[in-house]
């Protein structure tokens, strides 16, 4: 046996971690990042010509729980078409045995990081909504996320919103389960393209998601009982993070509040807004029955906080009524004062 | 009796998928124990003779004594049972074995006579003397016991790369492979890597196309993956063990 020097099993490392491609329509270009299920690759698609996001897992594990658990999340995002979701497009087995799919490439940045980039409350929150849309339209197809996080989504260069990592999805209803014919579903399928052949089973008392954005009911591993209103919990502690999180002065006249720029940052902390704070609260109460009913229940009454109008979060009194009443028709009372008192400017000056 | 015992021997007696050898070397059938432990010690005796010399300070020739009888221990006594996969790496097991061994040995200042009724491995000691020379300062490995530890895995994984590469040699030749394997000792076991020759010098150099030479690469590449995660699956008692062990010996971190 001849000496391997460091430098030879680091390159051994490396040619062993990359994923053996051959066979496939893909090229590798570099490693995106790394996680608990396998590796996330930046391709590109030789027959289309795009670049493509490829997550393999890091080992030849065919029929085990992890690579049934990839498959599965690859076909739920098949059965999820919208434009907050990553759309896959093609699932597989490579030559080395390694299960991958391949997805949309998102080229954009992490919400937890551009989160320090928006300036005003108003920016997160738009942002905010459009979370609550992609988690709304998959709640619909009967389908929890279960690990939503600011470091699961996305934000695009125009402002798209994409919720990714659906490892730990639930299927709350049996017709948004995946179906074993892949090719049924619409997801492109390479050549050795595994099935999901039994649903993934989540034993009571797993615990999937993580601390800080999980339900506590998820915490205690109450895995049948879970509904809509685990993700609300965590749609509420993302929503808490975006008000408390520290705000950075954004450059003027940007409706992204600088995605994708670099600028001079302040780091004043704002403090959230009492009505929105509330909101939060209300979202991530212990007792999911006192939680928002539905996440369309939650992202209405950030909309009504956006047009200034009350929400069912926070009951106000006459002067915060006063107050919010005046805040959203300053336009209004700011023209009409303007109109009065050049009027009356206009009276005392023919009178003299 | 003495029985000498090859080490890391060629491929083929293992079937292609290969069992847990930490579950086999506490099989009731004493020929399938035997080739358990035999593999084991193949992957460990290096690391073993090493750890022995920088931690324990011990010279070249009792070194290679306590490698010897450690190992024949390990065969005629039942240590592997007292192995939990839950609670320890099977090296850092080994190590805390290969400690007490040390230390009853000297505690006891007497040594049994080395080969007498043991089993003996016929082990390489000059290779193993010989990398240990071109390891790092003793007092850099030695410097904590988490570098102790980094030390451990790092030999480890050197000595399952280096029985992979072994089989891999012994397997491309086999099968009429000789290229194949010829290109990747060129571009991932020689040299530094940076002066590499390019794919087109070398299609010329073998006289093949230069698609061939990326997809003889490919294979070898793929061929050497998956007979170590095979050797390092005989080293693992349980799918999770191996999963762990996997993902640090292909040096992929999770992030």
């Amino acid at each position: 046996m001849n000496w391997l020097s460091d430098e030879a099993i680091a390159r051994l490392q490396t040619a062993s971690a990359l994923p053996d491609l051959a066979g496939t329509r893909y090229r590798l270009v570099e490693r995106i990042g790394s996680g608990g299920m396998g590796t996330v690759y930046l391709a590109e698609d030789s027959t289309l010509g795009r670049r493509v996001a490829l997550k393999i897992l890091d080992l030849p594990e065919l029929r085990t729980e992890l690579s049934e658990r990839l498959l599965r999340e690859a076909h739920i995002l098949a059965r999820l078409e919208h434009p907050g979701i990553v759309p896959v497009h093609d699932v597989g087995t490579l030559a080395d045995g390694r299960v991958f799919y391949a997805m949309k490439f998102v080229e954009g940045e992490r919400l937890d990081a551009l989160a320090k980039r928006i300036g005003a409350i108003h920016e997160r929150l738009r942002i905010f909504q459009r979370i609550c849309e992609a988690v709304a339209f998959a709640h619909a197809r009967g389908i929890l996320h279960r690990d939503l996080k600011p470091e699961n989504i996305m934000v695009g260069p125009f402002g798209e919103v994409l919720l990714m990592d659906w490892g730990v999805a639930k299927i709350l209803r049996e017709d948004a389960a995946p179906r074993e014919v892949h090719a049924s579903i619409g997801v492109e399928t390479s050549r050795n393209a595994p099935t999901v052949t039994k649903p993934l089973k989540t034993e009571h008392g797993t615990i999937l998601g993580t601390p800080g954005y999980m339900a506590p009911e998820q915490a205690r591993g109450e895995i049948e009982g879970l509904d809509e209103r685990a993700d609300i919990y965590s749609l509420g502690a993302i929503l808490k993070f975006l008000v408390a999180s520290k705000k950075f002065d954004a450059p003027q006249g940007s409706d992204m509040g600088g995605i994708g720029t670099k600028t001079a940052w302040s780091t004043t902390t704002a403090p959230a807004p009492k009505a929105v704070a509330a909101i939060a609260q209300k979202a991530m109460a212990e007792e999911p029955a006192h939680r928002y009913a539905s996440v369309s229940d939650l992202a209405q009454d950030v909309a009504r906080y956006l047009d200034g109008a009350p929400v069912s979060a926070y009951p106000e009194n006459v002067f915060q009524k006063a107050a919010r009443w005046a805040t959203r028709y300053r336009v209004a009372i700011g023209l009409v004062l303007a109109y009065l008192i050049v009027r009356a400017l206009l009276l005392f000056w023919l009178k003299r | 009796m003495t029985e000498d015992t090859k080490m890391g021997g060629p491929a083929g007696k293992f079937p292609a998928t290969r069992l847990s050898a930490v579950l086999a070397a506490r099989s009731d059938d004493p020929a399938e124990r035997s080739r358990a432990l035999e593999a084991i010690a193949a992957a460990y005796w290096k690391p073993i003779y090493k750890y022995l010399r920088i931690r324990w300070g011990k010279s070249n020739e009792d070194a290679k004594d306590l490698t010897q009888d450690f190992f024949a221990k390990l065969f005629e006594k039942d240590y592997l049972d007292d192995f939990d996969p839950a609670k320890a790496r099977l090296r850092t097991f080994l190590r805390i074995c290969a400690d007490r061994f040390v230390a009853n040995e000297a505690k006891a200042a007497k040594r049994l006579k080395r080969g007498g009724g043991a089993t003996h491995l016929s082990l390489d000691f000059d290779a193993a003397e010989n990398e240990l020379q071109r390891a790092e300062p003793l007092a850099q490995l030695t410097a904590s016991p988490e570098s102790v530890d980094d030390f451990l895995e790092k030999e480890f994984i050197r000595s399952l790369f280096g029985l992979a590469v072994d089989q891999l040699r012994s397997e491309c030749e086999s099968r009429g492979k000789q290229i194949h394997f010829r290109l990747f000792e060129i571009y991932d076991l020689e040299g530094d890597g940076a002066s590499n020759a390019s794919y087109a010098e070398l299609a010329k150099e073998f006289r093949i196309a230069p698609t061939d030479v990326t997809n003889y690469l490919a294979f070898a590449r793929r061929e050497f993956r998956r007979i170590a995660l095979e050797r390092l699956r005989e080293m693992t008692a349980s799918e999770e063990e191996f999963r762990r062990e996997a993902r640090a010996l292909l040096g992929v971190i999770p992030e």
